[in-house]
Order: structure tokens, then sequence, then C-alpha cells
């Protein structure tokens, strides 16, 4: 799939001009938001005093920039499975090991899923391996609280493509600092 | 401001058939989407929508009121518009056996002028070419920037009188856009037209949800790294975390009073089915069962709700009371059916079934028989919506290798397809009668 984002910001700045009004108005700074700014995109100049706020009015929220991460930790899944393969079972052990010996520390693990599906469903699958893994390393002693399983589904694939290659690189759980 | 019209009682029984359907191809461009439509009904009614009266220059860069009011009644397929290239005002007297003999069943004219307050005033008149009558007509008078919807209201109240269905040109669709790294929850009025971003992000967005009021989109954003349910204001961009819970949080769904959200959380480990006050607050379980429940969808009487589950094995739709209880299972085709979506009279329930080769396909059910009908032949179908009226679904698909997005009638027969400029498109969802 092409994206041209050229394309987008014509048509974002064809549909500010269109509404006659794009001023950004920065707004109070969020604890896991760090940047949010609205701009009013529907007002614009119509009407007069006492015209109301026209009912086609959309005020536009910039969330913040993505937050950058470490390497994580990979461990991956076989077609509609959410099994650990034994080859994974050192790494997870060495992660549990590591985190049992230092409680201060967090992790997330995100579970994620191949392209094929519906969003919802494959975000719940996501998180049913995301969950086998965060176990997995509960059961080798680390304290829950240092271990959350979250999934973003199909959403972020490590690997593009409609092929088995890349669907197997997707079906995966990220081990990351927290 | 309104004017009663006449019943469309008389509208409706007169015989509009026009021969056997033959295939259509409207092609549009506009700034966010071209629009491209596909069969017919099998009956389509031959209006003329004329010219109004000082149209022109009352706000061209949001187009010409006639000009949106006849495509609006070309793109529901219901119409056949005859040509009328001369100004009608609503206050005209038109030789309405002329207009019938021009093959007009009915006639649409009226003006546009700027008030002192700066506001639009849109009247329009409808007239019946068959019975030579006066149906009555509507004076809107709005803002500058709500043109477009003064028309669309137009076109909805002539759709309405002619075939005695509540239009749903003046509702609005939400739907998402990605574009590389990009993504943005976008509201457009159901022509795709006047797009306009709720919320930009470099993270994923999913499924958004209006609320039954059409202020408020509640949606799932992968902005804090992991899933969480927001809801907010369309107009003022106001917005409240919904649902912030250890683990995922996600497809909102709103009962149908507003007050209420189901969602799906796994904060007790597998994801399960809790419903939670519109402003947030403890979430109460319903669900308790050790496999997926996801994806809920209320009954128009809020009673009950539709939802997917894996608990016997692959996802099926499964049907349960609001406040609890057993469940039951609703889909028996096939190993995996997800994406309920109900209509708003409650007798159908569209969702996508997964087919032997792999492909992903929109179906429809008659709830009360249990009879399941593929809707489409396409293969990537996800997200069905329906209409407010219930007369059409939208849904994302694919079309040569991009996302697009889809409407269709119920009968599966009209398809209009709304191919996005630069980006791509997904998580279509149709707002209600209000805004």
């Amino acid at each position: 799939m092409k994206h041209n984002t050229k394309t987008l910001a014509l048509i974002l700045t064809a549909a500010a001009l269109a509404a006659g009004c794009a001023s950004k108005v920065p707004l109070e700074e969020k604890k896991d938001v760090p940047v949010e700014t609205r701009s009013g995109t529907g007002a614009g100049a119509a009407g007069g005093a006492g015209s109301g706020a026209p009912a086609s009015q959309v005020t536009t929220v910039n969330t913040g920039a993505s937050q950058a991460t470490s390497a994580p930790r990979i461990v991956y899944f076989d077609f509609d499975s959410f099994t650990i393969r034994d080859e994974y079972r050192g790494l997870i052990e060495s992660s549990a090991r590591a985190l049992a010996g230092s409680r201060n520390r967090k992790v997330v693990v995100e579970g994620h899923t191949d392209e094929r599906g519906g969003r919802e469903y494959n975000l719940a699958l996501g998180q049913k391996r995301a969950e086998t893994v965060a176990r997995a390393m509960t059961l080798l002693g680390v304290n829950g609280d240092q271990v959350e399983a979250v999934s973003f589904g199909k959403e972020r694939p490590a690997a593009q493509g409609s092929d088995e290659a890349a669907w197997a690189k997707n079906r995966r759980a990220e081990i990351k600092d927290k | 401001m309104t004017r009663p019209l006449l019943s469309a009682v008389a509208w409706r029984r007169r015989d509009w058939c026009v021969g056997a359907a033959a295939s259509l191809a409207v092609l549009r461009v506009s700034a966010q989407f071209r629009v491209e439509i596909s069969g017919v009904g099998a009956t389509q009614i031959p209006v003329a929508v004329a010219p109004f009266r000082d149209e022109a220059g009352a706000a061209p860069s949001l187009g010409v009121v006639s000009a949106i009011v006849r495509a609006d009644l070309e793109r529901s397929g219901v119409f056949k518009l005859v040509a009328a290239p001369n100004v009608v005002e609503e206050t005209a007297q038109p030789n309405l056996p002329e207009w019938r003999a021009r093959g007009a069943d009915a006639l649409a004219g009226g003006s546009v002028a700027r008030l002192a307050d700066g506001r639009l005033d849109v009247r329009f008149k409808l007239w019946d070419a068959v019975k030579n009558q006066d149906l009555g007509g509507q004076s809107l008078a709005v803002p500058l920037a709500d043109m477009r919807l003064a028309a669309h209201r137009i076109a909805d109240t002539i759709y309405e009188k002619i075939t005695g269905d509540k239009g749903v040109f003046s509702t609005r669709i939400a739907y998402v856009t990605r574009a590389g790294n990009r993504y943005a929850l976008r509201i457009a009025d159901a022509d795709g037209e006047g797009g306009q971003v709720a919320l930009n992000s470099p993270d994923p967005i999913i499924s958004p949800a209006w609320s039954p009021n059409g202020r408020e989109l509640a949606y799932v954003s992968f902005e804090s790294q992991k899933a969480v349910v927001w809801v907010q204001d369309v107009a003022t961009g106001a917005r409240r975390k919904l649902a912030d819970f250890r683990g995922s949080n996600s497809a909102p769904a709103w009962s149908p009073d507003g007050s209420t959200l189901a969602l799906t959380l796994s904060r007790d480990g597998p994801s399960q089915l809790y419903l939670i006050g519109r402003e947030g607050g403890a979430p109460r379980r319903l669900t308790q069962s050790s496999a997926i429940d996801t994806e809920a969808a209320f009954a128009p009487d809020g009673k009950s709700l539709y939802f997917v589950s894996d608990r016997g094995g692959g996802p099926q739709v499964y049907r349960m009371g609001t406040g609890g209880g057993d469940a039951q299972r609703v889909t028996f085709n096939g190993s995996y059916n997800i994406s309920p979506a109900v209509s708003p009279d409650g007798k159908n329930l569209a969702f996508i079934s997964r087919l032997g080769g792999g492909a992903f396909r929109l179906h429809l059910m008659d709830l009360a028989s249990g009879t399941v009908t593929a809707l489409t032949d396409t293969n990537d179908d996800e997200s069905p919506s329906f209409a407010p009226n219930g007369k059409l679904i939208i849904y994302a698909s694919t079309s040569q290798g991009r996302d697009v997005l889809m409407t269709t009638t119920l009968d599966g027969r009209i398809k209009a397809k709304l191919l996005s400029t630069g980006a791509d498109v997904r998580e279509p969802v149709w707002g209600p009668f209000n805004r």
C-alpha cells in the first residue's frame, strides 16, 4: 500500500481553507499525552453575532509524538497459537530472572497478530499472546505489578506484506522495558 | 421555520416503476473522496431539481445547493434526475403538466439569500407533477458553514416525502485514515464531502463509535502505547479517558440512551465485556467466560447486546441481556463470524463472515428467520455500520489493493464506493440523525 503524505497535507489544508479557520491553540499538557493541540476547523467566519456555532463544527485534537522505546525481546508464535515455543523459553527465563532480581524494574509485554481478521478480535488475540508470556514470567517469580500485558492486535505489524513470511514475523509478543 | 408538508402516502402508493434495472455509474470528484455507484434499484423515481435563485454566489467554496441536492438524490439509487437547466424559485408557479411531459414526477426549486446577520436563508418547495400539486416547502436559516447541511436537509425532506422513509443525507460518518505513520479520525458528511479531522495521531486509532446524540465519539487510541478508550466532544475537541485500566481497553459501544457504554477490558485477565457510565467510573463486568468476549453492539431497545465470543472454539456472534445471564449463540454458518451491527429496527444483524478461501465478507442475517445473505462479492470486508434509517450499511473493504469505504443497500443491489484521494481508509461508522 502506498502512502502519500503530500496529498494528505493537501486534503488537510483544503479542509482548513474550506472552513476558513485553522488557528492552533495549545492546551494543557497531560502526563502520557506529551503535547496536545486543538484547532477549530468548523466555525470559520460564518454568520454574525448570535448565529450560534455551526452544526458542522469539528475541532481537531493533535496527540503528541509517538514515544521511542528500547529494543524489545521478541517471542514469535505459530498460526492461531498462544503456546510459547520451546526455543523462547530461555529468553523468557532470562527476562524473568532480571526482573526477579530487580523489583523496581517493570516491563510491558505487547501482543501482536498477523493482518488476517477483524481489528478488535485480533486485539483480543494479541492480548491473549501477551498474557501467556506475562503469566509465564510471573510463574518464574516476577511480581504481577512488574509486568503488564497489552495488545496492538494487527495495528503495528513488524513486517509488511500479505504472505506467510510477513505473517510469521507479525505473530509475536514483544517484551519492552517500561 | 418549517412549514408542514403534505402526507407522503400518496407518493408511496404510486407506481414508480421505470422498467428493467440498468447499470448506472456516477463519477464525482470531491476533496476527500471519489464516489462510484454501481447498480440501481428495481424502480427509479424521475425528479427534477431546478437551480435555486441566487445560489451560485452564496458560498462557492462549499458548492451549489441544488447541485448538492441532485447529487444526494442520485447517489441514493432511488431517483433518476430529469434535466432542469433554468432557475425555479420556491415562489414560482411552475407549469407542472409541462414538467410531467418532460418525464418528471416531481419538481423542486428554491432560493438562497444572505441575511443581515450573515446567515444564509435557504428556501425550497416541492411539487407533485403527476397530481399537479404543491407539496409545500421549507426555509432554513443557517450559518454559512452549514450551507451543505441545509442542502442535505432539503434532500432528506424530498427523499422522505417521496419514499416515506427518513433520509440520511444530512447525517455524518466517522472513519480512520492512515497515511504512512499518520493516523486521523475524520468526520465527513454522508456524501464523503466536508471532511474534517477530529484527531491526529502517530499511533493507531480504531473502533470509533458515535454517541446517540451525535455530539461525541468514543474511540480506541494507542497514543499511550496501549489501547485506551477516549470520548471526545466533536465540536469542541474536549476529550476524556473513559477507560485506561491495566491491560487493553477497547471496543466501545454506546447504549441507545447514551448513558452507558459497553467495553472490552482485559484488566481481570481474559478480554471480557464490561459496562461503564458515560463519564467513566467503576466498570461492571458483564461476561464471565474464560474465552475472548468482545465487539459488543446494543440492540435498539437497550435490553440486550450482541457480541463476539470464541467460547465455542472460533469467534461467533452471541446475544445476552444487559443485566447479565446466559448468552445465546446467534451465528452458526462458518467458523469465523465477527463485528456484529444491529439495524435500527432491531430486525437485521450485519456481520463479517470468513469464507472457506480466507475471504472476509459482509453478511446480513434476518434475525426472525435466521436467514443469512452475503451482501458483497469482495474479500476484505470489515466494520459494518447501519445508516440511521436502516436502508444502507457502510463498511470498509479493499479495491485494487487500496482500502476503500463502501455503502450497500440491504439487498446488496446498489453499492457506492468512496475512494479516498490520499490515505487508506477504514473503520467507518455512521452517525445518528442528530448532530
